[in-house]
Parts: structure tokens; sequence; C-alpha cells
């Protein structure tokens, strides 16, 4: 079978479940962050897929390029929370944090 | 099976194994550094898909941006000295039950879809494309997200270095 776009999909979608699984599973805050990130370059991978197999033009390459631009702030804002946290609380364990402050 | 076909399954190969060591690794560190091949993976990809611009920026912002972003939130969060970061998973089973059947749902309307695909033509190089489009058609969303990171930059530095009084 030829590779086509069915394949891109399926690959996007493995990665889609392990960055959910990641993020449901996973104590440690940086660790949820990247399943966040795995989550998100599942969806870069749809965009540029469909870009390349539906004749529609740069848009989904265009779209995937402001993806990852958000993704840099969101991990930079993310990161200092953490940082906040830790400093609060001493650990980054997301399931023993239910106060936003002491 | 073409020369296309085997870089293909080469790349998804690298993406989809490292992905699963970064889930189930138990040092955060070796997560990070597998969330690398992951990155590098997914960025052969696009240049299977003749991305060459989303490519080459994958790796300059995600493996040389955010992933060192990850890796000092690692280093300054948890004691690398110490042996035992505490880490470990919480709800494993369900979790894996629920993310299972998911994934065989989604696999499934993908496989059982008949997409309608329409080949485009590809330039030979993508970025004289991106950049007319990025100040004509999206010149509004590529202001707005410069702006937009400017204030998370500004916003994350300030946080980040607050004292407590």
């Amino acid at each position: 079978m030829e590779v086509g776009l069915t394949h891109y999909l399926v690959v996007s979608s493995f990665l889609f479940a392990f960055g959910l699984y990641a993020i449901i599973t996973r104590k440690n805050a940086i660790l949820v962050l990247m399943g966040v990130e795995l989550v998100l370059n599942a969806a870069n991978i749809n965009f540029v897929a469909f870009s390349r197999y539906g004749n529609l033009g740069l848009n989904g390459q265009l779209i995937a390029l402001f993806v990852i631009i958000l993704a840099a702030a969101e991990a930079a804002i993310a990161l200092a929370i953490v940082l906040n946290i830790y400093k609060t609380f001493g650990h980054v364990n997301i399931d023993e944090i239910d106060n936003l402050k002491e | 099976m073409t020369i296309y076909d085997f870089i293909f399954y080469l790349f998804a190969a690298i993406t989809i194994l490292s992905a699963i060591m970064v889930i189930s690794s138990e040092n955060i560190v070796r997560s990070a550094f597998y969330l690398l091949a992951t990155f590098f993976g997914v960025s052969g990809l696009y240049v299977l898909l003749g991305a060459d611009f989303v490519a080459v920026t994958q790796i300059m912002v995600y493996i040389g941006g955010i992933l060192i972003l990850l890796l000092f939130g690692v280093m300054l969060t948890s004691n690398i000295t110490h042996v035992e970061i505490r880490k470990g998973f919480s709800k494993v089973l369900p979790a894996i039950v629920a993310v299972g059947v998911l994934l065989g749902a989604l696999v499934s309307v993908i496989m059982n879809t008949r997409w309608k695909i329409e080949l485009s033509k590809i330039p030979e190089t993508t970025s004289y494309g991106l950049g007319k489009l990025l100040i004509t058609d999206y010149v509004l969303i590529f202001e707005l997200l410069g702006i937009l990171l400017l204030i998370a930059l500004i916003g994350a530095a300030s946080m980040a270095r607050r004292e407590k009084e």
C-alpha cells in the first residue's frame, strides 16, 4: 500500500493518544507539559498533511507555524507557573496541589 | 516499496517509538531526551510532506527552544543529583482503556473514510509562498501573534522572578 494521507493521519492519532495518556497519568507537571507538546505536534501533522493532500495551498502549513508559535508561548508561561508552584510547595506533583496559595 | 515509503516508515517509527518511551520512561530527564527524538521524527515527516520551512521551524523552535525550556524546568524543580526523582503514574489502567478506545475509534474512522485526495503542487521552496501569505491574507494574525508572544514572554519572566515578601 502506497504511503498516503491515511498513513500520516494514523501516525498523528497515535501521537495524540500518547500525549493524552501522558496528560492523564503523569504526576510531574513537566511531564504533563510534554504530553501537551505531543498533542500539539499531532495536530500539526494533520494540518500539514491536509495541506499536501487536499490541494488547499499553503494555508495548512501556515496554521502549523502559528501553532508552533503558540506552543512556544504556552511552554514559557507554563514553565513560569511550574517554577512558582515549586517555590510555594517544594514539589511539582500536580495531584497533591489543591491550593492556589499557601 | 519506494524509497519515499521506506523513509516515511523510518521517520514514523522514530516518532512513535520515542513517543512511547516519553510516556513510559521512569526518568524525567530521559523522557525529555526521547521527546527530542519525537520532534526530530515529526520534522522528518514535514519534509516528506513538502513543508521544508515548517520542518526547519520545528527543529529550531521545538528542539532549540521548547525542549531546552523543559529541560531547564526539570533541572530547576527536581533534585537531579538525587536519584529518587518522584515521578510515578496514577490511574494507569483506566487511562490505558480510555486512550485505547479513543485511538481505536480514531484509526477506524480514518481507515474507513474515503478521503477525497487531490495532490497539491508543492513549489520548490515554500518560504516564498509562506512569506507572501504572512504579509497579505494573514497579516492581522501575524501581528497579533507577535504581540501575544511578547506579552507571554514578559509575563513569564515577571512571574518566574517574583520574590516572596
